[in-house]
């Protein structure tokens, strides 16, 4: 094989355990509360200038910043739930929509206004490693393990505990989780602080890859959702695997022809998925 | 806190649209009762008022001298009330143990998961064999099973259910109803709802026949099987 198609092909692997994360957290919280957060994206973007100015301005050490990073995140859930949200949670689902849409537009003006649309680097960078014929760049194999390890405590997490199982049970039957003892109302809010902490693991794996700015979402943000639809809607385990394939089919396309030209290609996919399978890849 | 469950003059229903018109029941502890009636006279609806799912729009509803309608629906699982739904709404894509598990939620529970399992396990052997099994992958009258078992986690004392026997072969409605009467033999307060009311008759100690949301006639089950009016409606006597 060429070496230039199987480096494409390993980074896109290495970028779909990136994509991954993100996926899982939107599905997760759509899964559980029904409530698409549009403004996902952003959510990871505010981790990543968490990092960034912890890290940079503040002089924490990386791996405090990144620590640091979840919390943070999380908590920016826990209030989009429960500010933004939980009122609207009988509301039309085109208000919800709107709403969550309208904290997406609130995040990039308010981070604007704080930080000015500079593009801001950690500049750190890992030394690329030789592997047989191939190159892989350091940062990027870290950022997937470190994506690996958080999908895998997410797993044990729902496979697991109480609440995990109440998680995946909610997703199917939420009108019956009283009589097992459940509060749905309490489900919610920790899966909307489960998806904020993964909004904020994303932030820590892609701020080490991305400068941020502003609007950093719209270059992940948008995949994101196409990767969660083409998973099917709130099922965790395709948003998993589509994330895989999306990131081969960005990576091996921009091997082809260029970063712009794999991008098409991945939305004419996304589109031919839509109309082939509209209930996800994955669909029974 | 006796395990008396009490409603006294209970209205309530969905929106514009009443079902429930001034219920007042009664089930000491240790007894099993019946409701039956046709379709759509709210024998549903009466077990969601208990179990919280639905709040009446007035009467009370006591349980153990505690007020059920101001307690959340997710406390009441603690409380020792279990709900056993209609068309049993298992979790189709959990195992059977998992399902137990969502079933053990209550933090009162928790601490009991393993020991009550096992009680499970010892009342319905086959939940055993099938406990790594998807819950939606079995058949109704293993899925009824499942389904008490679940129940059965939170240590109940009373457990009310919902058409048992619905959607089931005769020869399983059979067994669903032996169930019925080993769980009572266990100790269990027992309400039971059901449209098979030959079969439920021959279970409970008492019934109460309701009819577009009133108590139409109560009484022992050897009485109401006696009753001509009840035969003629509901036994197809004559």
């Amino acid at each position: 094989m060429d070496p230039f198609l199987l480096e494409a092909l390993v980074n896109g692997i290495l970028l779909g355990g990136v994509f991954a994360l993100p996926a899982l957290g939107l599905n997760l919280v759509f899964g559980v509360v029904d409530v698409v957060w549009l403004c996902y994206a952003e959510l990871v973007m505010v981790g990543m200038y968490a990092v960034w100015f912890l890290y940079t301005q503040l002089g924490w050490p990386l791996w405090l910043a990144f620590a640091a990073c979840l919390p943070v995140v999380s908590l920016l859930g826990i209030l989009l739930h429960q500010l933004v949200v939980r009122p609207l949670l009988s509301a039309p689902p085109i208000n919800q929509v709107l709403a969550t849409g309208g904290v997406l537009f609130l995040l990039q003006g308010a981070m604007t206004l704080i930080f000015r649309t500079d593009f801001r680097s950690l500049g750190v960078d890992m030394p690329p490693m030789e592997v047989g014929e191939i190159f892989v760049s350091g940062t990027k194999l870290a950022a997937f393990c470190a994506a690996l390890v958080g999908a895998g405590i997410l797993w044990a997490f729902l496979k697991y505990t109480y609440v995990g199982t109440a998680i995946r049970a909610i997703a199917r039957d939420r009108e019956v989780m009283p009589l097992m003892g459940v509060n749905p109302l309490r489900i919610y809010l920790i899966a909307s602080a489960v998806g904020g902490a993964l909004a904020g693991l994303a932030a820590c794996l892609l701020v080490v890859q991305l400068d941020v700015h502003p609007f950093v979402g719209l270059s992940f943000g948008p995949i994101t959702f196409m990767i969660c639809v083409m998973g099917g809607l709130g099922n965790m385990l395709g948003g998993f695997l589509a994330a895989f394939i999306m990131g081969i089919i960005v990576s091996v396309g921009g091997f082809w022809g260029s970063t712009e030209f794999s991008y098409v290609v991945a939305f004419a996919f996304f589109i031919v998925t839509i109309f082939a399978r509209p209930r996800g890849l994955f669909a029974r | 806190m006796n395990g008396t469950l009490e409603l006294n003059g209970i209205h309530a229903g969905y929106g514009d649209f009443q079902a429930l018109f001034g219920i007042g029941l009664r089930v000491e502890p240790g007894e099993a009762v019946g409701v039956v009636g046709p379709n759509g006279a709210g024998k549903t609806t009466l077990l969601r008022v208990i179990s919280g799912l639905i709040r009446p729009t007035s009467g009370n509803l006591h349980f153990g001298g505690q007020d059920l309608a101001t307690t959340p629906a997710h406390l009441l699982p603690s409380l020792g009330i279990a709900h056993v739904p209609e068309n049993r709404r298992l979790f189709p894509h959990l195992t059977v143990e998992e399902n137990l598990k969502v079933g053990a939620y209550s933090p009162s529970a928790r601490a009991h998961f393993a020991e009550r399992r096992d009680r499970v396990y010892d009342l319905f052997p086959k939940m055993k064999q099938r406990r790594h099994q998807l819950a939606g992958t079995m058949s109704g009258g293993e899925q009824q099973m499942c389904a008490i078992g679940r129940a059965l986690m939170c240590a109940p004392r009373i457990l009310l259910l919902d058409e048992p026997s619905a959607g089931l072969a005769p020869i399983v409605v059979q067994q669903v109803f032996d169930l019925v009467r080993r769980i009572r033999e266990e100790g269990l307060t027992v309400l039971i709802v059901e449209q098979n009311v030959a079969q439920v008759l021959r279970v409970v100690d008492r019934a109460y026949v309701l009819e577009t949301g009133r108590v139409a006639a109560e009484g022992r089950s050897a009485e109401l099987v006696a009753d001509p009016a009840i035969r003629r409606s509901y036994l197809g006597g004559h």
